[in-house]
């Protein structure tokens, strides 16, 4: 018996392949950059639209990686997460205020530091609001989707609301900084200045969550909850303790988001975190709910799809997003990268 | 009394509209291996996930080494199942519970609660988990998902005792393994007797069971109709009839 049973093992590994990884989302990342080129015509107007499409997909992956997370971890649908972005904005628009001498200067390094201000600010409200947010509105609703809908969206209506009383109805000016504003040349191209900031900053938040989830056992917590959280506790680990981290910094990472997308949009509106949401759920569910690497993927894809078709057919960038939506559901209908377990 | 490490009186378990368990008394002396056999949906796998508070227990008490853990009298009563398995229990549910994303290192480094990074494993308690389940060493760096039914269930139980713990709650751990593999498990199960852990197995492969018990507890209908030593049951052919004809039947 013993002699029979262990060459089975070992053939068994070796009929393994090594760990493959799926590029085809990835390539088709790389596809829908290249089908730009031919389709604009113009390699420099390319180029433009390209790096304000990825600028923008990087701004909505900060948004909706917490999004994604919370989701896949403990199954919560929270469709309040625009209030946070909206908080996040509308903290800038003060900051900014406060800070115009240096958000003014004619000088990089204090336009950066306002800037930079102006965000740790954000994200610090809008964790604090996230850890209200998820003591108060989505901790009694676990498990029941259809009352997390309900209450998470008018959680992001009592929101807004409370932001017209502080800031007003209106929508608020956010200027980029001095130096800030204007484009690079290369050639023809012209890359928006800020667009290269955003960029750079969504870089590194998405570095900074790989390392994060791949390198810290923390992140591998978050991982395998997003597989089997019963599991993770059978273990001896609190998830719900590790869930309301989660909730907090994807909430801070949103107030984040709300910034840079304010600054994109350079005003600020209560209703902004109402009309981001819409595109961040398109996001998280072409990427595959609880994916994080998903979400990256599918916010580029969006970030590219809106700006390409916004300069071919106008009209058409109106469904656009819906229109990807649809059609990565058909081809993988659990999203780009679908979280295997749940 | 306390030579128990785990002792359960009259505990009710139900899941949602269904009344699962009907007041089980099942006693598991320190230091020793307890079987815990009985048919498909005689209540063993609700027993176990009771005592690890996964479905808590609607009435009757759980006490781990004299400390109530689980069941009726209030919420201090009934642990959080990471406090339950922070107390030294490990628990391998039937599903095996992997995390598929994740390779076989980060699922052994997710069950040392020591360890935060796979260096900070405790290389001797590796090496002798990879003697055990050389396939484990093998695919160390591959994701979990890749690998064999038999040798998931491999990774389970290695997970569960990549630490010591003080009592393990396993269930099938033969299933879908392979004879050589079983032996190994077997070895494995009475080494860690040798380090005083206590073991619970659900078992369905009476062979195992009848060279690996000690003690013996039959189920059926949600409650425990026998309790007694292993050799006892294996030596009295009629009461093995009459226990385990029960599961036989079920089966044809």
């Amino acid at each position: 018996m013993n002699t029979t049973a262990l060459p089975a093992v070992t053939t068994a590994a070796a009929a393994i392949p090594k760990a493959d990884f799926d590029w085809k989302p990835i390539a088709l990342l790389f596809g829908v950059l290249l089908a730009g080129w031919p389709l604009i015509g113009s390699s420099s107007t390319w180029v433009t639209l390209s790096v304000a499409g990825l600028a923008m997909g990087l701004i909505i992956f900060i948004i909706a990686s917490g999004l994604t997370l919370i989701f896949g971890l403990m199954d919560v649908l929270n469709f309040g997460h625009g209030v946070f972005i909206a908080l996040g904005a509308f903290v800038a628009t003060s900051v900014m205020t406060g800070m115009a001498d240096w958000s003014t200067a004619d000088s990089v390094g204090r336009n950066l530091v306002a800037v930079f201000i102006a965000m740790l600010a954000a994200m610090l409200a809008a964790g604090v609001l996230g850890l209200a947010f998820e003591r108060i509105i989505v901790r009694p609703v676990y498990g029941q989707h259809l009352k997390q809908i309900l209450i998470t969206m008018g959680g992001m209506i009592v929101g807004e609301e409370l932001i017209k009383v502080i800031w007003g109805p209106q929508q608020i000016a956010l200027p980029l900084p001095e130096t800030l504003r204007g484009s690079f040349f290369f050639g023809e191209a012209s890359i928006e200045k800020y667009r290269v900031l955003a960029t750079g900053i969504g870089l590194i938040v998405f570095g900074l969550l790989l390392y994060a989830l791949n390198r810290t056992k923390v992140g591998l917590l978050i991982r395998a909850g997003v597989q089997d959280r019963e599991m993770v506790e059978s273990l001896g680990y609190r998830i719900r303790r590790l869930f309301v981290g989660v909730f907090v910094a994807g909430s801070a990472l949103a107030g984040l988001g709300g910034v840079m997308w304010g600054l994109y949009q350079q005003s600020v509106t209560p209703q902004i975190g109402a009309q981001v949401n819409v595109l961040i759920f398109i996001v998280i569910i072409i990427g595959g709910l609880g994916s994080t690497l998903g979400c990256f993927v599918g916010a580029l894809l969006v970030g590219l799809m809106a700006n390409y078709t916004g300069y071919l057919a106008p009209k058409v960038a109106l469904f656009s997003n819906i229109g990807l939506m649809v059609a990565i559901l058909l081809w993988r209908p659990q999203g780009l990268y679908p979280v295997t377990n749940r | 009394m306390t030579s128990f490490v785990l002792d359960l009186k009259g505990v009710h378990t139900h899941i949602g509209a269904y009344h699962i368990l009907h007041g089980v008394d099942l006693q598991v002396p320190a230091g020793q291996v307890t079987m815990l056999l009985g048919r498909n949906g005689a209540g063993k796998t609700t027993t176990l996930r009771t005592i690890m508070g996964l479905w808590p227990a609607s009435k009757g008490t759980v006490h781990f080494k004299g400390r109530q853990i689980g069941g009726q009298g209030g919420k201090e009563d009934q642990l959080a199942t990471p406090e339950i398995a922070q107390l030294g229990i490990a628990y391998v549910p039937e599903s095996m519970g992997i995390f598929t994303d994740l390779t076989v290192q980060e699922n052994m480094v997710l069950a040392a609660r020591a360890a935060r990074r796979a260096e900070e494993l405790d290389t001797t308690r590796l090496e002798w988990i990879f003697g055990l389940f050389p396939a484990l060493k093998k695919f160390w760096l591959f994701p979990a998902g890749k690998l064999s039914g038999g040798q998931k269930q491999m990774l389970a139980v290695a997970r569960a005792i990549v630490e010591p713990r003080e009592l393990l709650l396993i269930d099938e751990p033969s299933k879908g393994l392979a004879p050589s593999i079983i032996n190994n498990l077997i070895d494995a199960f009475r080494q860690l007797k040798g380090q005083s852990t206590t073991l619970l197995l659900v078992e369905q492969n009476f062979q195992m069971a009848k060279v690996l018990g000690d003690r013996v507890a039959v189920m059926d209908n949600g409650r425990v109709v026998h309790a007694g030593s292993m050799a006892e049951l294996t030596e009295d052919e009629a009461l093995q009839h009459r226990l385990l004809g029960l599961s036989l039947g079920v089966h044809q």
